[in-house]
């Protein structure tokens, strides 16, 4: 009976072993452990021994259906882990297949410009002042030191609607109309970003319409160092720390004194090349203290009050930038153009 | 303003300076130096040569075989075609081996079988412009006077050995339009001396005042007019230093009075004019407006009518000059000329100004007076000028000049306080230091403590306010010794107003949403301004267009995404997205600023989503469109206040057209673009919308607040309706909502059907309704009663039918 119950075992565990699939293997325990399998057609001839041998017999034959239950499940986790496999292997893809494409399109590198300059000036605690593309020409103008006959007119000739209208030449007079709201009250603190115009003929260098960006601080003693520092913070940020700044006197008429603002070559590092016109330097921008009749036409008291103005085109900053060749590119909107933009540098 | 540094030395010293540096100097600390030409740049091997010899070429009619004698023994044989080549000229000549401009190497040659060992040269060769080469060799060789010595260097003779400086004068600096001018910057630079020319002048006994009278009427625009007479004058070429420097300055020699006159004009600034006395008429000259029609013939031999804002000189009768424009024709200076009337005179800026634009006629004398010249220097030019004539025309200068003179000359003074100086620039000068560089700029100062009183020269008419004698002190002090700081003094917190702040929202939102920015031209055309405009209104059109394409303001933003499409499609990028925010311009009254209203449109065309291996591809239309919309509305709080209402638009498809409403106002359109537009603009399906971004970013929104988190269930009930064809989905949905009171949380369209099984004339179209109570859990009840009304109000009000 004993040796029996062992055959049974070593039998279904062979049995178990060859399984190959969970319908075999669950066919295997019915055969086995079922009520009407062998063990149980064993143990029916338990009567037949001595009371002493049979609660160790009935021991013997608990051990051996646990061995098979354990070698059942055993198989069972191994199938099973087989099954998914082979499930997972049929599911394999081509990963470098391309993925489907989000679209996604940017910003114009005109604009992508001006937020970079506007989120370096709010850091500065400036506030981004608009204002109107069709001027008076007194905005335009007159309050910006420059009456009607001044030969600095002719700097930027313009287009008149009427005679006391135009196409704002430069964003001034923003400049102007913000002054003149704060009623003589300083701190002003503006960056002017906005769309300009001027009688240019369009070519690779010279656009009728074009973005200009200017800013204006005045306050109680705002001193010209403070113009050369914030532009030199300036300059590093949108160029490149490693580049070197230089003020030269200039002249502008609502500025006293005046400057021009160029950086180092970055191409032959100042040594003079082509794109510097042999100088070592590349003009980046206007600027200079405010006019005291600047101030003074806004309602402010210029005894008390400097300020200083920086202008800049923002075409000119991207072409430098970027190394864009052609002016006209900014406003074609070849998309091919469009998308190399859309890097996030 | 072209400075040659060889005659700036006749005023400065420049020893230990070269050009460059010279011109790097200048730069830093006043005028830009737009460039530094070497005169003799690429030239080597050209000598003065002597023509012994000269006969015909025997086998070239137009050539000449001539021997020349280069000073260093056997004389070369060179053929030269030059018309006035001819025996017994000194001539400049490249010789074998030299090279000349555009490295041109000089090898022996045979020229129709005649050998040639060199070139003799034309100034044209030489490097110097076509237009500056006097007349009597711009269509041959270069002569050189006869003593010029033989086989020295020929550009050293033609004082080429020189550089020239290429000033960009800003219009503050007429100063430094004359050499004079730039020696005294120069000079305040280096911190050195400057030497003026002293005209001394022997004069014959006869006096000027036997020989002209002068008056001026116009007063106000003529203060001062200086009359001198020079008798016995010949008419000649100038010395060639002269000739060389006018024509390093840009100016073309003529004859020896003419050229002196100009070369008063580059080294005092003073235009000058020099008539022919015995050609004038009369012994008279009277300055007067002109009268309204009167006519003059100039000097280039043009008829000009006048008119009284014009200024003339006249000879008492009729006009023998425009005023400092121009001379005229009727008493130019000729080869004949034997007696000079000398003019120098100031002139006010605006009738010159006047004159030369309504004449186009701007002269290096006509710029000068138009930036006012300096009044001190009238005399003193008119002195210098007698004196080159006696020199170099033979002339005899009569006693004394004749005089209109009204001007008062009254140098302007003014005070300005150390501090304020050391205030603006943030720098800490001592009174010295800045005292000192007023004073190398030879300006006059007194200083009394911190207080400096300085008298500006009258040649620095800049020159007015306290703040231009900071700028004198800051860039000569230099901006690169300035220290950089930061402004100080009260904070301010810099931020975009909510306004740019929600416009970079929305341009980011459409960029994530697939469009890229655009940004196009204000101008537009006549045809293309009234399309697609939102608020209908008079055009603005500018006053002097540079073309029609670019002549008026634009009132929609829609056309120019057009010519982005096309510009793009031709170029095989057929599918594309984009938009742009910009302003559009609406006219109110005449005189009167437009309304300048921002507007946000776009444009997609082609296929909006492209997955080809997976063989997806999705072609724009209007609900891609309208989808990206909505998106941006419930972006910015709004979704609940718009509507879209169907519309018929010109330039739109008629049944493809809505108008956005926002709170029940329009504020744009969306639609397809009218085919017809599509074809005569050679466009894909497109679809567009425009919108006023200032309604959308305006509009009032309620503040962002938190919603407690449903702990309830909802429940959902599907309904389709059967509706005539014409019923609109939104106003369904508007009715269901109504009806369905507050439990009702949610309806969104889930099917649309309106095939054949339709009843003719007839749609079906499937809502799904969500009911929620966010204080507890609905039962059926609640919802059948709520619903019960939502099939009511849709039965009664569009006729609407449960579809079985
Ligand atoms: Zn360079």
């Amino acid at each position: 009976m004993q040796e029996r119950l062992k055959e049974l075992q070593t039998e279904a565990l062979e049995k178990i072993s060859s399984a190959v699939d969970l319908k075999e293997l669950n066919d295997i325990r019915v055969s086995y452990l079922g009520k009407k399998g062998p063990i149980t057609e064993v143990l029916k001839g338990m009567g037949k021994l001595s009371a002493e041998d049979r609660p160790k017999m009935g021991a013997l034959a608990n051990e051996v259906r646990d061995a098979i239950s354990k070698g059942i499940e055993e198989k069972h986790s191994k199938l099973e882990e087989a099954a998914v496999e082979a499930k997972l292997a049929a599911e394999t893809i081509d990963v470098t297949l391309p993925g489907r494409p989000v679209t996604t399109g940017h910003h114009h590198s005109l604009t992508k410009v001006i937020e970079e300059i506007e989120d370096l000036f709010i850091g500065m605690g400036y506030t981004v002042a608009e204002g109107p593309e069709v001027e008076k020409d007194y905005y335009n103008f007159e309050a910006l030191n420059l009456p009607k006959g001044h030969p600095a007119r002719d700097m930027q000739d313009s287009f008149y609607i009427t005679e006391d209208i135009l196409l704002r030449t430069h964003t001034s007079p923003v400049q102007a109309r913000t002054m003149e709201k704060h009623e003589g009250k300083g701190p002003v603190k503006i960056i002017c970003p906005g769309k300009v115009f001027r009688r240019d003929n369009d070519d690779a260098t010279h656009s009728h319409q074009f973005m200009q960006i200017e800013g204006l601080v005045v306050d109680e003693n705002i001193r010209m160092t403070d113009l050369k520092g914030t532009l030199e913070v300036f300059a590093k940020k949108m160029f490149g720390e490693d580049r070197e700044i230089r003020l030269r006197p200039s002249f502008f008429p609502f500025t006293e004194p005046s400057v021009e603002m160029d950086i180092s070559c970055k191409i032959c590092s100042g040594k003079g090349c082509s794109v510097c016109k042999k100088t070592g330097w590349i003009e980046i921008l206007g600027a200079g203290m405010v006019h005291p009749n600047v101030l003074e036409m806004a309602g402010f008291d210029s005894k008390k009050y400097t300020g200083f103005a920086f202008g800049m085109g923002a075409e000119r900053i991207a072409m430098l930038k970027y190394g864009v060749d052609d002016i006209r590119h900014f406003y074609t909107n070849d998309v091919r153009f469009l998308k190399q933009f859309s890097i996030h540098e | 303003m072209y400075v040659s540094y060889k005659w700036l030395q006749d005023y400065v010293d420049l020893s230990g300076i070269t050009p460059d540096e010279l011109a790097e100097k200048i730069t830093k600390s006043g005028i830009e130096v737009e460039g530094v030409a070497t005169l003799n740049e690429g030239i080597s091997g050209v000598v003065v040569g002597y023509v012994l010899e000269k006969e015909k070429h025997p086998s070239a009619d137009k050539l000449n075989k001539c021997q020349v004698d280069l000073g260093d023994g056997e004389p070369v044989q060179i053929i030269c075609g030059a018309p006035n080549v001819d025996k017994g000229q000194k001539v400049a000549v490249a010789t074998v081996g030299a090279v000349l401009p555009g490295n041109f190497k000089i090898k022996k040659a045979k020229l129709r079988g005649e050998a040639s060992n060199g070139m003799i040269c034309s100034l044209q060769e030489l490097g110097f412009e076509s237009k500056l080469v006097a007349k009597e060799y711009s269509e041959g060789i270069y002569v050189f006077p006869e003593k010029t010595e033989i086989g020295t260097n020929a550009l050293e003779k033609l004082h080429r050995d020189d550089h020239v400086l290429e000033l960009g004068l800003t219009p503050n600096r007429a100063d430094c339009q004359s050499m004079l001018g730039v020696a005294y910057e120069v000079a305040a630079i280096l911190g050195r001396e400057v030497k003026l020319p002293q005209p001394e002048v022997a004069t014959v006994s006869e006096k000027a005042e036997d020989y002209i009278q002068v008056t001026v009427e116009a007063k106000e625009d003529n203060p001062l007019y200086v009359a001198k007479v020079i008798k016995n004058v010949s008419i000649k070429p100038s010395p060639l230093w002269m000739q060389a420097r006018l024509m390093a300055a840009g100016i073309r020699p003529h004859n020896n009075v003419v050229d002196i006159t100009n070369y008063i004009l580059l080294e005092y600034g003073q235009p000058l004019h020099a008539f022919d006395y015995d050609r004038l008429g009369s012994k008279e000259i009277l300055v007067r407006r002109a009268t309204d029609g009167e006519v003059i013939t100039t000097l280039d031999d043009a008829k000009r009518e006048l008119t009284s804002d014009h200024l003339v000189i006249t000879n008492g009768k009729e006009p023998v000059a425009l005023a400092g424009v121009m001379g005229g024709a009727n008493s130019e200076v000729g080869s004949d000329t034997t007696t000079v009337l000398l003019e120098s005179a100031y002139f006010a800026g605006g009738p010159i100004r006047k004159a030369s634009k309504d004449h186009g006629l701007r002269s290096e004398a006509s710029s000068r007076y138009e930036k006012g010249v300096d009044p001190n220097r009238v005399r003193p030019a008119a002195e210098r000028a007698a004196q080159l004539l006696a020199e170099y025309a033979g002339g005899e200068v009569l006693t004394g000049s004749v005089e209109a003179d009204s001007l008062t000359v009254e140098p302007a003074v003014i005070s300005i306080h150390i501090d304020k100086i050391n205030r603006v620039l943030g720098t800490n000068l001592a009174v010295s230091e800045a005292d000192d560089i007023l004073t190398r700029l030879q300006f006059e100062t007194a200083a009394d403590g911190g207080e400096i009183t300085v008298t500006v020269p009258t040649r620095r008419g800049d020159i007015t306010i306290e703040e231009d004698l900071v700028e004198e002190v800051g860039r000569l002090y230099g901006y690169d010794n300035l220290e950089t700081t930061l402004p100080e003094g009260s904070s301010t917190p810099g931020h975009l107003s909510a306004y740019q702040s929600k416009r970079r929202v929305v341009r980011q939102y459409l960029e994530g949403a697939g469009l890229y920015q655009a940004v196009t031209y204000s101008l537009t055309s006549e045809d293309k301004v009234m399309q697609y405009a939102l608020d209908v209104r008079k055009p603005i059109k500018l006053a002097m267009p540079m073309s029609e394409e670019r002549s008026m303001l634009r009132l929609s933003l829609i056309p120019h995404l057009f010519e982005v499409l096309k510009y793009n499609g031709a170029r095989q990028n057929d599918s594309l997205s984009v938009y742009e925010t910009s302003s559009v311009f609406l006219s109110t009254a005449d005189n009167e600023l437009p309304e300048e209203k921002e507007h946000l449109a776009a444009a997609i065309t082609g296929l909006w989503q492209s997955h080809p291996w997976q063989g997806e591809k999705k072609p724009v239309d209007f609900f891609v469109l309208k989808g990206i919309l909505e998106g941006l509305f419930s972006k910015l709080g709004l979704l609940e206040k718009i509507e879209f209402a169907k519309l018929e638009k010109e330039g739109l498809h008629p049944g493809r057209t809505a108008e956005i409403l926002l709170s029940g106002e329009a504020i744009g359109v969306i639609g397809q673009v009218h085919p017809k537009v599509e074809k005569e603009l050679d466009l894909k399906e497109t679809y567009v919308f425009e919108l006023s971004l200032e309604a959308l970013l305006e509009a009032e929104v309620e503040p962002l607040k938190y919603e407690a988190i449903p702990r309830y269930p909802s429940i959902t009930r599907d309904i389709a309706l059967v509706v005539d064809k014409t019923t609109a989905a939104g106003e369904l949905a508007t009715i269901i909502r109504q009806a369905g009171g507050k439990l009702l949380k949610e309806v969104n369209v889930f099917d649309l059907y309106e095939g054949d099984r339709m009843e003719e004339g007839k749609k079906s179209i499937a809502f799904s309704l969500r009911y929620f109570d966010p204080e507890r859990t609905l039962t059926d009840d609640d919802v059948v009663k709520a619903h019960d009304k939502v099939l009511t109000a849709v039965k009664d009000q569009a006729g609407a039918v449960l579809r079985g």
